[in-house]
C-alpha cells in the first residue's frame, strides 16, 4: 500500500476496535507464548522460553493476566456493539443481520462460491462489500475460542472449585480442549489470517489498515468496491475521508506490526518443529 | 557289616556266610553286653570295618584297656547307642560324648578356639581324643600319658610345631612355638632337668579353656596374664616392685606392665634384662638418624619421641617385633618377618585378610596397602586423635591417595565410578565432613567399612545392593526402618526384577540433599528408570510439564507416592490410599475436594480402554483442527495464483499513472 500522504484516506475501523486489536494481539501473543511453553515443554526451546518469562509461575501469572485481557476486550467489544445500537437507534434485528452485521448471511455463501469459481478461473472476481466471509470466519473464531478456551481454562485455573460440580477427570479432557483448541487457534491466526490479511501478494508485506484504521481510496475502492459504490451511490463517501496519520505513526505502526508477526511465525516453526522432531 | 569276622574259623564259608551265622546265633537274643563280648571280637588285630566308605582297623586292645582310666567301665557306658543292640552291630556308630561324665571340661572345651573350630567344621581342630586318646586313655600322673606334663609339649607340639598343617595353614602369630619354648627357663626345667613343676603349655594355656590372648577370657589376656604367673610365680609381684623400682611404676602412675611386656612368651628367660631386650637397648642404634639397612638402604630410625606418643607408648619394641632374640648379640638379626599388627589386633586382621585390600597383598600386589599405609607405623595415632591419618576428616585425603583419578587404585578400576574424591567432596556428606567439619558425617569408611573394604559385586560388601540399606541405615535409622516397610523393600515385595536401594535414587559419591533443586528434579527419571510407562505419562500432565521445565513446585513422584514410604495403593496406609488421597493432594490444592481427587495424575490420551473420555476428545480436537487447517489450507492456496495476477495488475495500473 502506497499512499502519497497528502490526499485523505476512507476510514475503515474505529479508533476503539483500533486499540482492542493491538490489545488483543499483545493478549494473544502472550497467551500462545506462555502455554506453548507448557504445551511443548519437552523441549529446549519451552526450557529457555520459561527462563525468559522468569519461570513457569511468572509465565503463568502472563498468562492469565493476558486471558483477563481477552476478557476485557472481549466484553468491551460486546458493550460497544449495544453502544453502537443505540446511536444509531437500530434494533436488535438490525444489528444482528444489517447491512453492515458481521453475521453471515447469504451473500457471504454467494461470495465464497464465487471466489471459488474465480480461484479457478470460472468467474469474475467477486463484489466484495464491507465484511467479506473470510474476516467474518475470523471475527467469530475469537467468539468460539473465548468461549472454549476460556471456559476450559477457568476450570484449569481454578479447579479445587469447579472439581465441586464436575468430576475429577473432567480436568484432564479440559486439558486437552484448552491446549488443542489453542493450538487450532495459533496455528490459524498465524498462518490463514496471516495469509489472508497481510501476506497475501497484494498487500504484501502486511496491511496496516487495521492499526492506522486507514486505506487509500483507490485501494478501498477495489478491495470493497461493494461498499464503494454503494457510498458513492449515497453520496455519502465524503463522510467517512480523513486526514492521513503522520508518516513517524505509519513508521512505528511498521514496527510493531513487523514485532507480531516476527513473534507468530517463530511460534508457528517452533509448534511444527516440536510436532515433528519430538511430539510426543 | 563286618568284612572279616574270625576268618580263619569260617575262612571256607562265603563272605555272606559268616554274618548269617552271625545273626543265627544271635537271633532273639536281649541281654546286656558285657565287655567280654565286646573283646571277642574286637580284641582281633585284623579285624576291619568301614566308616565313610574307608576300610578302618576297628581293633581295641583288650590289655591296653584293662590300664587305662576307664577299665571300669563297661564298653557300652561311652557307646551308649550300642545298648541292647544285636551283635554284629551297626558299623557307624555315633560319636562317643565324653561330655556325659566330664560335662565340665566338654562345656570348657567348646567355648575354647578349639572348640570353636570344631563348630566351625575346621578339620583340623583338635577333639578329646587327638590329646587324651581312645581306649587307652591314661591319667595325667601316669608319665606315659600324652598329657602328663613332660609329654604335654609333644601333645602340643603335634600341631603347633613349625611344618604341621595348622602352622602352615591356621594363622598362629608365634613361630618356634615349641624351639622356643624348649630353650626357655620353662623348658629347660621341664624338658632338659625332668621337673615335672616346671610349667608346661597347659600351665599357662590351661588344658580345655585354650583361647586368644585377645579374649578377655583368656589365661593370657593381658589382664590376666599376671593371675597365670603368679599362679607359680606368687610372690613375684611384690619381687619387681622392690626389684624393678623406679622404672613405668614411676614414670607413669597406675601402668604396670604384664609379664610378657619383659618376657616374651615361649622364650622367658632368667637373664632377660642382662642380655638386654628393653626400650633403651634397642634405641641404642636405632636413635641413630643415619642408619640404614644394609639390604636395601631404607632408614632404619625410629623416632623414639613419636613413638612415645603414639597409641602404642605403652607396647614395647619386642612386642611387635616379636622375633627379636634376647640370647644374640643383636637381638634384631633373627627377625625374618614384617611386623604381624593382627597378633594384637586379630579381628580387624581377620576383616582385612578378606578384603580386596588384604587379598592384593597376599597376591604380593604391590598395590595392595598394609596396615601401615594407612596407620602408619611407630608414630601410629587412634581414631579419636586430629593428626591420625584416620580421624574422619583427614580420611578422603587418606583414601585419595590411591583412589584420586590417575592413582593406583583408580587406574586399575573398572567400575562406572569416576572422580570419586571430588565428587564426595562436593556431595552432602563431603560438605558436612569437609565444610561444616562434622565429623559425624560420613566419610570413605562410613559406608566401605575400614577393613572390610570390598567391591559392590561382592555380596559381603557393605555397599553390595543387598547390604546398603543396612549400611545408610547406621545412621539413617528412621529411613531405614520405613524403607523396609515400603514396596521397595526386598523384605516385602518378592520380585525377580532388581529393586532399588538408596543410592539407586541419591546416587553414592555424589549425593546431595534431597531438598535442593538438582535432586528434586533429577528424582522423576530416577523412578523413571524402573517405571517407565508411569513417568512418561506423568510428563503429559500438568505436573509433570511443569517439572520438564525446571521447576520444583508442582507434585513430583514422591509428594504423591511418599519417598522412602511408598506403600501400594490398596494399602490402606498408603499415600494413596482411598482414605489418605485427598490429604495428600490438599498438601498443595488447599481447597480440594473428594471429586478433586479423580484427577488422572498419570493420564494418556493414547490408551482408548483405560481413558476412553480422554482418548475421544483428544481425536475429536484433532480432528476439528485437521480440518479447519485443511479447508483454510485449500482456500488459501487457491487464492494464491488469482493474488499474483491481482498484485501484476496493480503495479501495471500504478505505473500507467
Amino acid at each position: 500500500m502506497k499512499h502519497n500522504g497528502t490526499e485523505k484516506q476512507y476510514l475503515r475501523f474505529t479508533r476503539l476496535n483500533r486499540t482492542l486489536h493491538i490489545i488483543m494481539i499483545v493478549s494473544f501473543i502472550s497467551l500462545s507464548l506462555t502455554g506453548m511453553i507448557l504445551k511443548f515443554s519437552y523441549t529446549g526451546w519451552a526450557v529457555l522460553l520459561s527462563h525468559l518469562f522468569g519461570g513457569f509461575e511468572s509465565a503463568g501469572n502472563i498468562h492469565r493476566f493476558a486471558a483477563v485481557m481477552m476478557f476485557g476486550i472481549f466484553v468491551t467489544h460486546i458493550i460497544d456493539l449495544f453502544r453502537m445500537k443505540r446511536h444509531e437507534h437500530l434494533s436488535l434485528k438490525e444489528l444482528l443481520f444489517g447491512k453492515n452485521s458481521m453475521m453471515f448471511n447469504r451473500k457471504d455463501w454467494r461470495d465464497f462460491v464465487g471466489n471459488l469459481k474465480w480461484f479457478l478461473g470460472k468467474g469474475p472476481r467477486p463484489n466484495y462489500g464491507r465484511w467479506t466471509y473470510w474476516e467474518k470466519f475470523d471475527y467469530f473464531a475469537v467468539f468460539w475460542g473465548i468461549f472454549v478456551i476460556g471456559s476450559t481454562g477457568l476450570m484449569l485455573w481454578f479447579p479445587e472449585f469447579f472439581t465441586r460440580f464436575i468430576p475429577g477427570w473432567f480436568i484432564n479432557v479440559a486439558t486437552i480442549i484448552h491446549s488443542d483448541e489453542a493450538l487450532l487457534a495459533v496455528g490459524f491466526i498465524f498462518t490463514v489470517h496471516f495469509f489472508n490479511t497481510h501476506l497475501r501478494p497484494e498487500k504484501f508485506p502486511m496491511d496496516i489498515v487495521v492499526f492506522t484504521g486507514r486505506m487509500d481510496v483507490e485501494e478501498f475502492k477495489n478491495d470493497k468496491p461493494e461498499e464503494y459504490e454503494e457510498l458513492v451511490a449515497k453520496g455519502e463517501l465524503e463522510k467517512y475521508l480523513v486526514e492521513p496519520y503522520q508518516p513517524i505513526v505509519i513508521k512505528a505502526v511498521r514496527v510493531f506490526g513487523w514485532t507480531a508477526l516476527t513473534i507468530g511465525f517463530s511460534i508457528v516453526v517452533w509448534i511444527i518443529y516440536a510436532m515433528i522432531f519430538t511430539y510426543r | 557289616m563286618f568284612k572279616r569276622l574270625n576268618r580263619k574259623i569260617f575262612s571256607h564259608f562265603s563272605r555272606a556266610v559268616p554274618l548269617f551265622v552271625c545273626i543265627v546265633i544271635f537271633f532273639g537274643k536281649t541281654f546286656s553286653q558285657e565287655n567280654g563280648d565286646c573283646f571277642s571280637c574286637h580284641n582281633d588285630n585284623s579285624l576291619t570295618g568301614t566308616k565313610k566308605g574307608k576300610t578302618i582297623s576297628v581293633f581295641i586292645s583288650e590289655k591296653k584297656f584293662s590300664f587305662s582310666v576307664h577299665s571300669s567301665l563297661q564298653c557300652i557306658n561311652c557307646h551308649s547307642d550300642l545298648e541292647g543292640k544285636e551283635f554284629p552291630h551297626d558299623e557307624e556308630l555315633q560319636k562317643v560324648n565324653c561330655g556325659n561324665c566330664h560335662s565340665d571340661e566338654q562345656e570348657k572345651h567348646a567355648k575354647s578356639l578349639h572348640g570353636k573350630a570344631i563348630a566351625r567344621g575346621d578339620k583340623l581342630a583338635p577333639q578329646c581324643f587327638d590329646c587324651h586318646g581312645k581306649h587307652d586313655i591314661l591319667s595325667a600322673k601316669d608319665r606315659t600319658s600324652p598329657i602328663s606334663p613332660l609329654k604335654i609339649p609333644f601333645t602340643c607340639g603335634k600341631c603347633h610345631q613349625e611344618g604341621t598343617k595348622v602352622t602352615e595353614q591356621r594363622t598362629i602369630h608365634q613361630d618356634h612355638i615349641i624351639e622356643n619354648f624348649s630353650e626357655s627357663i620353662h623348658g629347660e626345667g621341664l624338658l632338659h632337668k625332668g621337673l615335672i613343676v616346671a610349667p608346661n603349655c597347659a600351665s599357662c594355656h590351661t588344658a580345655h579353656s585354650i583361647l586368644p590372648h585377645t579374649d578377655a577370657n583368656s589365661s593370657i589376656a593381658r589382664k590376666n596374664i599376671a593371675t597365670t604367673c603368679t599362679k607359680c610365680h606368687a610372690e613375684i609381684e611384690v619381687v619387681h616392685r622392690k626389684i624393678i623400682k623406679g622404672e613405668l611404676w614411676e614414670k607413669q602412675e597406675h601402668v604396670l606392665p604384664a609379664c610378657i611386656d619383659c618376657h616374651q612368651p615361649h622364650k622367658v628367660r632368667k637373664i632377660f634384662y642382662d642380655q638386654g631386650m628393653s626400650e633403651s637397648d634397642c634405641m641404642r642404634c636405632h636413635d641413630n638418624p643415619n642408619l640404614t639397612s644394609s639390604k636395601d638402604g631404607r632408614t632404619l630410625f625410629v623416632n623414639f619421641e613419636e613413638k612415645q606418643h603414639s597409641k602404642h607408648a605403652k607396647i614395647s619394641c619386642s612386642q611387635c617385633h616379636s622375633e627379636v632374640n634376647a640370647s644374640h648379640l643383636r637381638p634384631c638379626e633373627t627377625i625374618t618377618k614384617k611386623v604381624e599388627c593382627s597378633s594384637c589386633h586379630e579381628e580387624v586382621g581377620q576383616q582385612y585378610q578378606k578384603s580386596t585390600h588384604g587379598e592384593l597383598f597376599a597376591k604380593n600386589d604391590a598395590n595392595g596397602p598394609t596396615c601401615k599405609e594407612c596407620h602408619g607405623t611407630h608414630n601410629v595415632l587412634g581414631k579419636t586423635d586430629a593428626k591420625s591419618k584416620t580421624f574422619p576428616t583427614n580420611i578422603p585425603k587418606l583414601c585419595a591417595t590411591c583412589h584420586r583419578e590417575g592413582q593406583k587404585a583408580a587406574v586399575r578400576y573398572t567400575g562406572e565410578q569416576h572422580q570419586i574424591i571430588e565428587h564426595y567432596r562436593e556431595s552432602i556428606h563431603g560438605k558436612g565432613l569437609l565444610k561444616s567439619g562434622l565429623t559425624v558425617t560420613a566419610t570413605c569408611t562410613n559406608c566401605h567399612t575400614a577393613h572390610s573394604v570390598l567391591p559392590k559385586t561382592d555380596s559381603n560388601s557393605s555397599v553390595n545392593e543387598s547390604n546398603v540399606p543396612k549400611t545408610c541405615g547406621k545412621c539413617h535409622h528412621g529411613i531405614e526402618d520405613e524403607f523396609a516397610k515400603s514396596v521397595h523393600s526386598s523384605l516385602i515385595t518378592k520380585t525377580d526384577k532388581p529393586l532399588p536401594v538408596c543410592n539407586d535414587c541419591h546416587s553414592a559419591h555424589t549425593i546431595r540433599r534431597a531438598d535442593e533443586q538438582g535432586f528434586k528434579l533429577d528424582i522423576m527419571t530416577k523412578c523413571g528408570k524402573c517405571h517407565e510407562d508411569i513417568a512418561e505419562t506423568y510428563f503429559d500432565t500438568y505436573h509433570g510439564k511443569v517439572s520438564q521445565l525446571g521447576y520444583t513446585k508442582t507434585a513430583k513422584c514422591y509428594d504423591c507416592h511418599g519417598s522412602h514410604d511408598i506403600l501400594r495403593i490398596t494399602n490402606p496406609k498408603s499415600h494413596l490410599s482411598h482414605d489418605n488421597v485427598l490429604k495428600t493432594c490438599q498438601k498443595c490444592h488447599e481447597g480440594a475436594t473428594r471429586k478433586f481427587a479423580g484427577y488422572l495424575s498419570h493420564a494418556t490420551h493414547h490408551d482408548p480402554k483405560k481413558y476412553p473420555w480422554l482418548f475421544w476428545t483428544f481425536w475429536g480436537m484433532t480432528s476439528l483442527l485437521l480440518g479447519t487447517f485443511v479447508i483454510g489450507g485449500i482456500h488459501t492456496l487457491l487464492w494464491l495464483p488469482r493474488a499474483l495476477q491481482m498484485q501484476r495488475e496493480l503495479r501495471k495500473k500504478k505505473n500507467e499513472t
